[in-house]
């Protein structure tokens, strides 16, 4: 299989006249691919469900031009932050935290997010880091040091994770962990369809609140009625949720998804800036351990 | 693999039967049936009559393996295997557009079914492209499906059965679900499919004239559907096929029994002819009112666009009041704020009149029981009506919340149900009814505590959509009847035979504005003044349900 088929099928001739396993050349149509919104794409509506479901799309609309992370590979950019779980959760000192954490911060800007995603995104992570680190101040044994290694550690992990979720659309996130990382093929759709239906059953919610209501059955101040009815409301949505799925699956199978091999219309890229992705974050993860341990304050994680 | 218009598949059935679990009756039994390939073949039967169900068979969605559980009996053979080993090379388009797309991108989407095929990337490109051309699609792959609208989803659910270049096409009402304007595009792509492809096709419409076009005359459909169709075949209910043949010989040998089990037959329309309503003084007023389309839940999403601006609306007692429009207008979101159901975002909806003697707070703010003894709702899509687990309950709701003793709410669901062609069927869920039974029932709930506590007003959102013949009569009577009892009806409707027939009144929407409401039907939108007609319609009145097939048919 040759990385000349179109990935995109837009830029199809392009890719043919540069024919060869070039990766890196090859991926170029794919992310001309993506740039350009077609006609009357840019509605309200559509922006509104880039935030609602699917999450980022590479150098799409909503990021700046300079974003970069969001066109790196998400399955690299996953293993990235699975790699830097893996480095901190052996340690428990405040500074081999603090350089990935400040690493990772660096980063950040580079991700392309708006003012509004990264209020949204900023004020949870530094209430789970404030909180972590009074509750070790004032219960833990380790004194300061152990209550900011604390919530540096937690920060440390949870933002490269959560980065490489933003920033990557999650059908893009399927394909690379299908093509790259060889992720069962079936469950990974499967998520990907969910996904998909995710508005629908928001909008099943508030069918079924105004549906209460035009039948006539409302709490009316009294709480257990209202635990009641929220309790028969829950039950209808799972009710709705496994009946769609149902529905979904008998679509998907009628379009042959039961059985056979699969082929792929698009080609995951790994292009060089993954493979610096995650060399860099391993040569992070040393250089840290190295600088806290030349400055003393290493410290293993003890039960 | 397959190479383009390859040759149709041949389907034959003996002695076929399908009961699904957990019911008593078959839903199909007998049938004997072979569809040569490359026939088209429009299957036609009462609602209820298993044309869904025989679809799914063909699709192989019914076997061992298959996602529909049930007893099977005689032999279901495409191409002299068995329907799940012809996946693949068959593909099924239903109703709701929402249950089939599987992709955030309308490109991903119509290669899904080619990459299940295991096709080539740059084949499976080319048949993405080709079919979301032959769709008329207008938007490039990298569209969202969320942001499309009920036709163009649906187009694309077509766009990705033809990327399949199947050989056997199963189209379960195809525009059922979809306003006027979406499905004409979808009517539109399949007159082009219908005469361009050499797959075999079923199709289930039960309003024929939606497949075949706005044909004016009997004459003129039947051309139109003989030009589309090679073949008509009719199914009963629990039975077989009833009728076989080429289109003007089934509908003229036919045409008769299948209006009066629902069919719409070309020339066959109803044209009931109701005593129009005397508007009398106003229930609920809305003024000057403004709101939003609901926004995501997310942290991260906005508030929905603005969707009406100043919109105002009068509702009079003993009329029947409209709201039509395009899609989009605005229509279903004025009927939820006269319905009390939401709030405005700014202006009024107040209630006068006789309603106004029970509060005089706006509607929004009144309480659930209060709001559903005297306004009621029937929405758009039957399933958001239903609120208990079986068809019983869901009649029972209403009378058992009125106060009726137990033995008289027992005696009144007993009656519906008849009434309702439901009696079999009162211990299942409401949801695994068929299409047309969910919508008869979910009229049904906000009128089963009788006409005598039957609510002041009561709203509609397209009640008449996708609806066979008979519920459609049987429907717009009942409406009349509440009409010309002094109870206030308001539909929002793109239907035109109901709106000439039934509705006194009408208020257009446009993009959110409303216009000033123009009388129908002689009824005068001046205060007091009845309607001009004198008795010349015979407005039916109660026990002609069920058994008045003369009606449509003259």
């Amino acid at each position: 299989m040759s990385a000349a088929g179109a990935h995109g099928g837009e830029e199809r001739p392009r890719a043919r006249s540069r024919p060869g396993p070039n990766r890196v050349a090859a991926a170029e149509p794919a992310t001309a691919k993506r740039e350009p919104v077609p006609a009357g794409g840019g509605s309200a509506s559509s922006d509104g469900t880039d935030t609602c479901g699917s999450g980022a799309r590479p150098a799409g609309r909503g990021f700046a031009r300079r974003a970069w992370l969001p066109g790196a590979d998400p399955a690299g950019k996953l293993l990235a932050a699975v790699l830097v779980t893996a480095g901190l959760i052996p340690v428990v000192d405040p500074v081999t935290s603090g350089i990935v954490l400040a690493a990772g911060l660096m980063l950040v800007p580079f991700a392309g997010l708006g003012r509004a995603r990264l209020l949204a995104l900023s004020v949870p992570l530094l209430l789970m880091g404030t909180s972590i680190g009074l509750v070790n101040l004032v219960f833990g044994e380790e004194g300061p040091m152990g209550a900011l290694g604390a919530a540096a550690r937690l920060l440390a992990i949870a933002l490269p994770s959560l980065l490489a979720a933003i920033t990557s659309d999650p059908t893009d996130m399927a394909d690379s962990l299908v093509q790259r990382l060889r992720v069962p093929e079936r469950p990974a759709i499967a998520v990907l369809a969910a996904l998909r239906l995710v508005p629908l059953l928001v909008e099943h919610w508030r069918a079924l609140g105004r549906a209460r209501r035009a039948r006539g059955l409302d709490a009316g101040g009294n709480p257990a009625r209202a635990v009641a009815i929220f309790a028969g409301k829950a039950f209808a949505l799972l009710v709705r949720a496994i009946r769609t799925g149902t529905l979904l699956a008998m679509a998907m199978d009628a379009r042959g998804f039961a059985g056979g091999p699969r082929s792929h219309a698009r080609l995951s890229v790994w292009r060089r800036g993954d493979t610096a992705l995650i060399a860099g974050t391993l040569l992070l993860l040393g250089t840290a351990h190295t600088l806290s341990l030349a400055a003393g304050t290493w410290t293993p994680l003890t039960f | 693999m397959s190479p383009a218009g390859a040759a149709g598949a041949r389907v034959e059935l003996a002695d076929w039967g399908w009961r699904h679990s957990g019911r008593s009756g078959w839903s199909l039994r007998g049938v004997d049936l072979v569809i040569e390939p490359g026939q088209r073949v429009l299957l036609l039967g009462a609602s209820g009559a298993g044309k869904s169900t025989l679809l799914h068979a063909m699709a192989g969605l019914t076997g061992a393996s298959g996602a529909i559980s049930g007893d099977e009996e005689g032999r279901l053979r495409i191409d002299g295997g068995p329907a799940d080993a012809a996946r693949g090379s068959l593909a099924l388009v239903s109703q709701d557009p929402e249950t089939q797309l599987v992709m955030a991108r309308s490109g991903d989407d119509v290669a899904f079914g080619p990459e299940n095929l295991g096709l080539e990337r740059a084949e499976i490109w080319t048949r993405v492209h080709d079919a979301l051309d032959e769709v008329g699609f207008g938007y490039g792959p990298d569209r969202p499906t969320a942001a499309l609208s009920g036709g163009e989803k649906q187009r694309l659910v077509l766009a990705g059965a033809l990327a399949m270049r199947p050989r056997l096409l199963l189209l379960d009402e195809p525009t059922a679900n979809l306003d006027r304007t979406g499905a004409d595009r979808v009517r539109r792509v399949l007159e082009h499919l219908l005469r361009g492809s050499e797959a075999t096709m079923v199709l289930v419409e039960h309003r024929v004239a939606e497949v075949v076009g706005g044909a004016a005359n009997a004459g003129e459909a039947e051309e139109a559907v003989s030009g589309l169709v090679d073949r008509v075949v009719v199914v009963e209910p629990g039975g077989g096929v009833v009728a076989d043949g080429a289109p003007s010989a089934v509908f003229a040998g036919h045409g008769r029994s299948l209006a009066e089990q629902g069919v719409w037959v070309p020339g066959r329309e109803p044209r009931p002819r109701l005593q129009p309503g005397t508007p009398g003084p106003a229930v609920i007023e809305a003024a000057d009112c403004t709101a939003r389309a609901p926004g995501g839940i997310g942290l991260l999403d906005s508030p929905g666009g603005r969707v009406l601006h100043g919109a105002a609306a009068e509702v009079r007692s003993g009329a029947a009041t409209a709201l039509t429009g395009p899609n989009g207008a605005g229509k279903s979101t004025l009927l939820g704020l006269l319905a009390g159901l939401d709030a405005p975002e700014a202006g009024t909806v107040a209630p006068r009149g006789r309603l106004a003697d029970v509060s005089t707070r706006p509607l929004a703010k009144w309480p659930a029981r209060r709001l559903a003894r005297h306004v009621g709702t029937v929405f758009q899509h039957a399933e958001d009506q239903f609120v208990t687990a079986s068809v019983r309950d869901e009649l029972a709701f209403a009378p058992r919340r009125a106060g009726m003793g137990p033995r008289e709410v027992r005696r009144r669901v007993d009656e519906l149900l008849e009434r309702l062609r439901l009696t079999g069927l009162a211990a299942v869920h409401p949801f695994t009814l068929s299409g047309g039974e969910k919508r008869r029932l979910s009229v049904a709930t906000a009128l089963s505590s009788g006409a005598s506590h039957a609510p002041d007003v009561l709203l509609l959102d397209e009640p008449t959509f996708g609806q066979d013949m008979r519920t459609w009569r049987e429907l717009v009577e009942l409406l009349a009847e509440l009409r010309a009892d002094g109870r206030a009806v308001v539909t929002a409707t793109h239907d035109s035979v109901l709106l000439d027939c039934f509705c006194d009144v009408e208020i257009a929407l446009k993009d959110g504005y409303t216009r000033p409401p123009i009388a129908r039907t002689g009824a005068a939108v001046g205060d007091g003044d009845s309607g001009g007609a004198a008795g010349s319609g015979p407005a039916e009145t109660d026990g002609g349900h069920g058994h008045d097939g003369e009606r449509g048919s003259g």
